[in-house]
């Protein structure tokens, strides 16, 4: 089967594409080839609502599922892309299913890393990615007490607050020496661990797991790096995902962490665009990101630029996070910052840390501060330069610091 | 059965089945309404949801909470009428309501 346009990935940036196409009148046939088997969801709450079961699947889907068809979107769901003919335009499966394009959007995300150290293929050891990977968590849950979080960066903290709260003895192991250590500043780190610890979760830091111990072949326990042993009847893996680009690569398209995309989402092979999280915009921040924001809006402007109206990508990045009663907003992007100001009191449990480079407003993490996340947008957006001093003071609304 | 009604950015008049306890956000994103992005898939994180509701029916829908006071902020086309409607969940008391999408910020 030949599509005028084919979209590997059915994750947030490949949905998007296939409904901003259409929206923007698009009228060529339409493929979103997975090797998802479910229907389109949200990912966002496989580690949150969906985790807890608060939420069913059915209200996790991104569109209903007859929505599809209406739209005269072909969903080629259970299909692993292995291979891109980038010469003939021409995808092909791990099952040896084909599919033609004229243009060809890979949105395929990337898959979790995984543990490799003894015992890594224990049963009980599960990665958070895809719907399967976290029914899995939960089929098992009901005999499980002890677990160990392997990996303190925002999926590793949201499953501790998620199993936390369903009365799981929960340990978070770190290898830096604070949580968040990838994504955010001292202060929020050393926040977030002062919260988990607060609701009960053993948080250890700059240690690593030696191996994995198990009976019957499922997990029995975790062997930490300075030797000590954690009883554990589930370990859930959150270290970072590899970006599935494997086919692209291979294909001939530019790109070490991830294939590299120009302002237009554009790889460097002829008709072939990338977006969201597999994808680093090398033109900009040069940087890959990985969030629904910026998986949504990249899509948007394929799907623009398809639509004969070039739309070069840029958008203000910004993110959430939910743990317990803390709402983590961020906006912009601290890679790179030389400053920070902590603006209101941790304490408190409302604040916000605001990153700055060469002195200018780069990002900030609002914490229960939703009026910092709205108005220092502004600041992100104006590259306002700010003294810290005035930021830090709580008094001053951000709104009144734009165009200053 | 309880019904509302959803006008699009074009202008489109679109009836809506109402299902109790659910969110307006989920009813219009279930009805194929793509102008409606709701991003953070309704936990009032961001606010891409943004509807416009009819001063008499508001008297009838759920405070407006602190959170999604400020992140309406966020909007350049708020309006007294203005929620986000993630924060809406769907009652038969709100049977005959009209609900219009804010424009894209």
């Amino acid at each position: 089967m030949d599509y005028d346009c084919l979209i590997v990935g059915s994750g947030h940036g490949g949905v998007q594409a296939a409904v901003s196409l259409r929206q923007h009148g698009f009228a060529g046939s339409i493929g979103l080839v997975s090797d998802d088997r479910d229907l389109p969801y949200e990912r966002p709450p496989l580690s949150k609502d969906y985790l807890a079961g608060a939420k069913p699947f059915e209200r996790i889907l991104i569109r209903p599922p007859e929505f599809w068809a209406t739209r005269n979107i072909d969903l080629l769901l259970g299909n692993e892309v292995t291979r891109l003919d980038a010469t003939e335009k021409r995808v092909s499966c791990a099952n040896g299913a084909a599919f033609g394009y004229g243009q060809l959007i890979w949105a395929a995300g990337g898959r979790p890393r995984k543990m490799t150290c003894a015992g890594h293929e224990l049963r009980g050891i599960h990665s958070v990615r895809n719907r399967a990977d976290v029914d899995g968590i939960m089929n098992e849950l009901a005999s499980v007490q002890r677990v160990v979080v392997i990996g303190g960066g925002y999926i590793g903290l949201e499953a501790a607050a998620v199993l936390t709260k369903l009365g799981k003895a929960v340990v978070v192991v770190e290898a830096m020496d604070r949580v968040l250590a990838r994504v955010a500043a001292e202060p929020l780190s050393r926040f977030y661990e002062k919260e988990h610890r607060d609701h009960g979760v053993d948080i250890r830091l700059a240690t690593g797991i030696e191996s994995f111990v198990g009976n019957d072949g499922r997990l029995s326990g975790v062997r930490l790096t300075d030797g000590e042993m954690l009883a554990a009847d589930m370990a859930i893996v959150g270290i970072g995902i590899l970006p599935c680009v494997e086919p692209l690569v291979v294909a001939g398209a530019a790109g070490r962490n991830g294939v590299d995309i120009d302002d237009h989402c554009r790889t460097s092979l002829a008709d072939v665009f990338a977006i969201g999280d597999c994808a680093r915009m090398v033109s900009g921040h040069g940087l890959r990101i990985e969030s629904v924001q910026n998986a949504s809006d990249q899509a948007t402007a394929v799907a623009k630029t398809l639509c004969g109206g070039p739309a070069p990508y840029s958008a203000v990045p910004w993110f959430w996070s939910n743990q317990y009663d803390l709402r983590l907003q961020t906006v912009g992007l601290s890679s790179g910052y030389d400053q920070t100001v902590v603006r209101g009191d941790p304490n408190e449990r409302k604040f916000s840390v605001v990153y700055l480079r060469d002195g200018v407003v780069v990002a900030l993490d609002c914490v229960n501060a939703v009026k910092d996340y709205v108005e220092g947008r502004a600041l992100v957006e104006g590259r306002a330069r700010i003294a810290a001093d005035i930021l830090a003071d709580n008094g001053i609304a951000l709104k009144s610091l734009v165009n200053r | 059965m309880s019904t509302f009604t959803v006008i699009t950015r074009t202008g489109q008049v679109v009836p809506v089945e109402g299902r109790n306890g659910v969110s307006v956000m989920e009813h219009i994103r279930d009805a194929g309404l793509d102008e409606l992005l709701a991003l953070c898939g309704g936990c009032c994180s961001c606010a891409t949801c943004h509807v416009y509701v009819d001063d008499d029916i508001k008297v009838r829908l759920p405070a407006l909470s602190i959170d999604e006071d400020e992140l309406l902020d966020s909007s350049d086309y708020r309006k007294a009428q203005s929620r986000l409607s993630c924060q809406l969940p769907f009652t038969p008391e709100l049977e005959g309501m009209i609900v219009v999408l804010a424009p894209e910020d």
